[in-house]
């Protein structure tokens, strides 16, 4: 179990550093869905298989799908790798790994301190999630339906808007009334031109 | 169980699956014809059943060509992802009792997970390709195939209500007295259409409707690798189908004039069948109609389903 732990740690490692690393977001969100299935399997050898499961249905099959989603309606083209370049020059890199290696530090300190050593095999099935979850930790679990809740109608008021299914010749008719209105404003000369077909 | 018996296990699957998936190429085309009123493949071998051989040759002969515009890397992988997570969803699939790969605990989500990594491969390759075409046939894709595994996912939670349990050999044991067809048919009708817009076959197959998007999300793929794609596409097929099998008609479960893991393929089949007559009888609907369908008909429906279930499973426990 130790082995596949350590192994799959390496593998999430060194998959997230790919993910900050690269300049085309699509190549970027690749590796956060590598680095999500290698934690994934840290979970399994943990002994925990239904988060392990949930965390490759929800953030691998999911979440990252939105995201690509949203980067290909974006139309990055190759002028994006060419701005995320010059962002990640070693000078803009300085400042954050320094701080970053500064923590790291702090980490093995604690850990070599601590001394746990081996994480525990122990395991965990739906059963005991499902009661912890619904148990002990009931109001976190309400107040996340409350955020997804106003989430939800956030969106569905934001997507929102008029839908008018009108035939062509309606259509005409409600843009001339449209533009009768308007006229008595003086300034509105320009948008009385697409009045001049009238069946 | 010995090492050798479940290599052989392991062996015997991918075998199965893979001409089951060659062979469906017949038997699609000799179905179609047969509904639609024509002869379909008669010249090669009896009844034409070595179009098979004469299709995969052409596939392999083809030229395999990348487009100089394409992002190579990702072009390449997408096809393998679609045949690789469907592979991998037949490892938690029962047989025949004790012929199963890996009977997890977690099997049905494990077979959802695999479903939703599928998703890559429609997303990364109509993407890769940099044509619009591809493109738009990858965001409907994508959109239509997150939506509907949600319907999916939902639709089966009522039989692991009833069954206890996310390991299939066991939801399989718990129907030995009635199937869960008769308990639970709204998710059993959602499962199926939700599984139809999953494998994005007709009439669902809106990401490459040829009449507006030429191929969709496969338009630039050629050769073999556009032979993993229309693979996948089969090997999808049987999944969803052996998924039926298991979840709501009883696996392996029949009389006993036959072995169990003859019934099995003969529920199988049954449901490729109905795949294919579906192809052969049904218009595509518009995409968001699609959408809309999904949204505001199949989702209130799995969560009522799921509520009197829930319901009915407390009070007959007293």
């Amino acid at each position: 179990m130790n082995v596949l732990f350590y192994l799959s740690s390496a593998i999430a490692i060194a998959a997230t550093i790919m993910v900050i690393t690269r300049y085309k977001p699509i190549h970027a969100l690749l590796y956060l869905v590598v680095s999500f299935m290698a934690v994934a399997m840290i979970f399994l050898s943990l002994g925990a298989p239904f988060v392990a499961v949930l965390e490759i249905i929800l953030y691998a099959g999911a979440i990252i799908v939105l995201m690509i989603f949203v980067v290909m309606m974006l139309n990055l083209g190759s002028e994006t790798a060419q701005q995320e370049k010059e962002w990640l020059l070693p000078k803009v890199w300085l400042g954050p790994s320094i701080l970053s290696l500064v923590l790291l530090g702090e980490i093995i300190y604690l850990l070599l301190r601590s001394g746990t050593g081996n994480a525990s095999f122990i395991f965990i099935d739906s059963k005991k999630v499902a009661l912890s979850l619904y148990g002990e930790y009931i109001i976190a679990v309400e107040l996340t339906g409350f955020l997804l809740m106003a989430g939800i109608v956030g969106a569905a008021h934001i997507g929102k808007h008029k839908k008018k299914h009108l035939h062509r010749f309606l259509q005409e008719e409600e843009v001339s009334t449209k533009i009768e209105v308007r006229s008595t404003k003086p300034e509105d000369e320009k948008q009385t031109k697409p009045v001049a077909y009238k069946p | 169980m010995t090492v050798t018996q479940h290599v052989l296990i392991v062996v015997g699957v991918l075998f199965v699956m893979l001409n089951i998936a060659a062979g469906l190429i017949w038997v699609e085309r000799r179905m179609l014809a047969l509904w639609q009123d024509r002869l379909g493949p008669n010249r090669a071998g009896p009844l034409g059943i070595f179009i098979v051989v004469a299709d995969t040759l052409k596939l392999f002969f083809k030229e395999d060509w990348i487009p100089p515009f394409a992002d190579k890397k990702v072009f390449v992988l997408a096809p393998a992802i679609v045949v690789g997570s469907a592979l991998l969803s037949f490892v938690i699939i029962p047989f025949a009792p004790g012929i199963v790969v890996a009977d997890l605990n977690v099997g049905l989500l494990f077979f959802l997970a695999m479903s939703s990594i599928g998703v890559y491969s429609i997303v990364l390759g109509g993407w890769a390709s940099n044509n619009k075409y591809s493109l738009l046939g990858a965001l409907r894709g994508a959109s239509q195939m997150i939506a509907y595994e949600v319907f999916m996912g939902l639709s089966l939670m009522g039989v692991v209500m009833l069954t206890g349990s996310f390991k299939l050999s066991d939801i399989v044991a718990a129907q030995q007295d009635m199937w869960f067809i008769i308990k639970q048919p709204v998710a059993a009708i959602i499962f199926f259409i939700a599984g139809i817009a999953e494998t994005h076959r007709l009439p669902f197959d809106i990401p490459e409707a040829e009449s507006e998007l030429i191929a969709g999300f496969h338009a630039e793929y050629s050769g073999m690798k556009f032979g993993m794609f229309f693979v996948g596409e089969y090997i999808g097929i049987t999944l969803i189908s052996s998924m039926m099998t298991t979840m709501f008609f009883g696996g392996w479960l029949g009389p006993a004039f036959l072995p169990p893991w003859a019934w099995f393929f003969i529920k199988t089949f049954a449901f490729i069948l109905f795949f294919i007559l579906l192809r052969a009888s049904l218009p595509r609907p518009r995409y968001d109609q699609l959408m809309e369908t999904g949204w505001k008909i199949l989702l209130p429906l799995v969560l009522v389903n799921l509520l009197v279930t829930g319901a009915v499973a407390l009070w007959t426990r007293g």
